[in-house]
């Protein structure tokens, strides 16, 4: 019946209005978890323990070295005698950047002829990397213009190398260089996730624990009027949180939006019905707010940890893949970085909508049987 | 099941069991209600009068047994049951972030009150509630007699034929809990059948008729007068004597004395069919030195009458146990 259906609703949106405190924070969180994120990403990482193997001992290699100290970001703190060295500060976490000059490298400049200097970083902590890569590769290029500029004064005639100096940089660890851009739109998952599933898990205990959950299943509403009068509401929520994180990420992070937002949107829903399917079936097992909340959490951050929010799952040992593909927000974390990013339509997705609708309904099935058998 | 019973009865259940695990919850439960009477559910807290209730409404499938309501079989049609019925829990069942009004309406919805008429019923119950000039008000800032009236509008807000009340007077003061038994008496007037439950035995007195449940068995059943004609034929005694104690124990020792109970100043005794007179007692009191003040046979107190019906051997604690709840209500 639509009445039943529709006052079902009304309610849920007078209670949500009234509840300001939840409202603002869900508005919020999105605002307030973005730019601490951006705030972390945009700190220019400056003097980072650097660890130089210097095989030329030169006052060219002293030269470019001079070069990196002066960036600020690197601080020589350690000069060693081999590369297992660089590579067992690195691995320690001792130092971030390694710098290798080879043997021959002021002879090679001498010479004329191009040469190479490696520059490694520790990129698991991306924010550590990206900086550390833009100033190397900028050292890199200023270097290799200034030793041009002079070869040529002195070659009188003869062409250079075009680039005399190649500063390589080697990304350790991750070498994808994942960055703002990458985390931003995991973090939008997240953060849908974690507020669909706890919301409507606390609004249906909540229900339950004032007592008013039992006036319901004494009325004619049907149980299925119940489930979409609850989930309908949140879904508008769920939407307008997104939108905001969206809007922000785009201006305080430049992030690209490359691909169809309708299909985003429409893709979406289908994410969100099945956390807030979760979120009730959650509500089933917890007796008290306090419980749902915790479960909620409970669900959360494995699923943070496994999905790729932070991390590649590509990069995840074979077990935790597994794990992963059986999460609804990696699925999810596809479609955003696929249509934000990359700007790939439907036909690249189609995987992701079909496990995203089977999970929604196996979801919100299970959780309108087990409040039958609940209450039954 | 014969059909003329379930047109001429608002519910009848027969052998209604309801088993938690190993609990037996309601045990074997005949109830018959006829339609438009005010019916009373009475019973200590542990009874199984909410258990028995929620079967009724569809809350709960019955373990055993089988049971209609208006005329339906509750396990295989309780849709139809709840759309004629009203029901109202001890909790109130109101939202408490919602307003007067925005409750009123929220259960007129979900119950399909056709929004032409939807409106009147609202101001209606309003007016019944003593609510006018509140309906803007949030339903948590409404005390507590005023609560029980929103949630009496709510649960009849769709007019049911019939109207489940569980523990609806629980936790209210006396002069709400009598205003909202002047309620019931209206809507009795109008049609409505009432089962309300109650582990206050003076709300007894309010009743047309009665069931009493312990331990989950059903020991007695019929009309107010009925069941007061048919209780205690041997009579209550009143005694007023010194020293209460040793008096007790004497007349406890008597044969044909059902109990001796604390009453006030004063103690009960309750004499089974047969059992030794008001002189008989005194006299034997008197015999053992005791100071006899008055003695004489009363009206037996729904509570005696209660106790009467159930074994031996669990009145004492029976006893103690309504005491409790007599004393902790209001």
């Amino acid at each position: 019946m639509r009445s039943r259906l529709l006052g079902m609703m009304r309610k849920e949106f007078i209670q949500m209005r009234r509840d300001r405190i939840t409202v603002a924070m869900m508005l919020f969180m999105p605002m307030i978890m973005l730019s601490i994120m951006g705030w972390a990403i945009n700190t220019d990482v400056k003097h980072m323990p650097t660890a130089v193997f210097d095989q030329s001992r030169t006052p060219e290699s002293r030269d470019l070295l001079h070069a990196f100290t002066n960036s600020q970001y690197f601080n020589l703190d350690y000069y060693v005698d081999s590369y297992e060295e660089v590579t067992r500060l690195i691995d320690s976490g001792h130092a971030k950047v390694g710098i290798i000059f080879p043997p021959d490298y002021a002879r090679l400049l001498k010479q004329q002829r191009a040469t190479q200097v490696q520059v490694i970083v520790d990129a698991s902590d991306p924010l550590v990397a990206t900086s550390a890569v833009n100033t190397a590769n900028a050292i890199g290029q200023v270097g290799s213009l200034r030793i041009a500029s002079e070869m040529l004064q002195r070659s009188a005639g003869r062409v250079p190398p075009s680039t005399p100096l190649d500063v390589r940089v080697r990304a350790w660890y991750n070498p994808d260089m994942l960055s703002a851009i990458f985390i931003i739109p995991g973090l939008l998952g997240a953060i849908l996730m974690q507020t669909t599933i706890t919301i409507i898990a606390m609004v249906v205990v909540r229900e339950r624990e004032r007592g008013t959950l039992e006036a319901l299943i004494v009325s004619p509403l049907r149980r299925w009027e119940l489930m979409i009068g609850k989930i309908a509401p949140n879904v508008l929520m769920a939407y307008a949180q997104m939108t905001i994180a969206l809007i922000f990420g785009v201006w305080l992070f430049d992030i690209p939006v490359r691909g169809s937002l309708p299909l985003l949107y429409f893709l979406s829903l289908f994410f969100i019905m099945g956390t807030l399917g979760l979120g009730i079936l959650l509500s089933t097992l917890a007796k008290t707010q306090h419980q749902a909340m915790q479960m909620s959490y409970f669900i959360f951050i494995p699923s943070i940890y496994l999905s790729g929010v932070l991390f590649p799952i590509e990069g995840m040992p074979p077990l935790a893949r597994t794990f992963a593909y059986m999460i609804p927000l990696t699925y999810y974390l596809q479609i955003l970085r696929g249509i934000i990013l990359k700007g790939i339509g439907m036909s690249y997705l189609w995987t992701q909508f079909l496990v995203l609708t089977a999970i929604g309904i196996i979801l919100i099935s299970a959780s309108i049987l087990r409040f039958r058998k609940k209450l039954g | 099941m014969p059909d003329l019973d379930r047109d001429a009865y608002a519910i009848v259940t027969k052998g209604l069991t309801k088993r938690f695990g190993k609990i037996l919850a309601v045990d074997h439960v005949d109830l018959t209600i006829k339609k438009g009477e005010v019916y009373g559910f009475l019973g200590p807290n542990g009874a199984g009068k909410s258990t028995t209730i929620r079967m009724l409404c569809g809350l709960l499938d019955p373990t055993e047994g089988t049971g209609y309501v208006l005329g339906h079989d509750i396990t295989k049609e309780p849709e139809r049951i709840k759309e004629k019925i009203g029901y109202m829990s001890q909790r109130f069942s109101l939202y408490e972030d919602l307003t007067v009004r925005e409750n009123l309406d929220f259960y007129a919805s979900i119950y399909s009150v056709p929004n032409g008429i939807k409106q009147t019923r609202i101001e209606q119950m309003i007016q019944m509630a003593d609510l006018t000039g509140r309906e803007g008000q949030l339903a948590a800032h409404l005390s507590g007699g005023w609560k029980q009236r929103l949630a009496l509008g709510c649960s009849i807000v769709h007019k049911p034929q019939l109207l489940f009340l569980d523990e609806p007077t629980a936790g209210v003061d006396p002069v709400s809990r009598r205003n909202f038994w002047d309620l019931i008496y209206r809507l009795s007037e109008e049609g409505i059948t009432i089962v309300a439950t109650t582990h206050y035995m003076d709300e007894a007195e309010h009743c047309d008729s009665l069931g009493f449940i312990y331990q989950g068995r059903l020991t007695a059943q019929g009309s107010r007068e009925e069941i007061k004609a048919n209780a205690l034929k041997g009579g209550v005694l009143e005694i007023d004597c010194e020293p209460m104690r040793e008096a007790t124990q004497v007349v406890e020792q008597l044969s044909g004395v059902a109990e001796a109970v604390r009453y006030g100043n004063t103690m009960h005794v309750v004499i089974e069919e047969g059992g030794p007179s008001p002189a008989e007692v005194e006299t034997r009191l008197t015999g053992e030195g005791i100071k006899v003040n008055r003695a004489e046979l009363v009206t037996p107190s729904i509570e005696d009458i209660f106790v009467s019906f159930v074994g031996l051997a669990d009145r004492r604690s029976l006893r103690a146990q309504l005491k409790r709840m007599r004393e902790g209500g209001v």
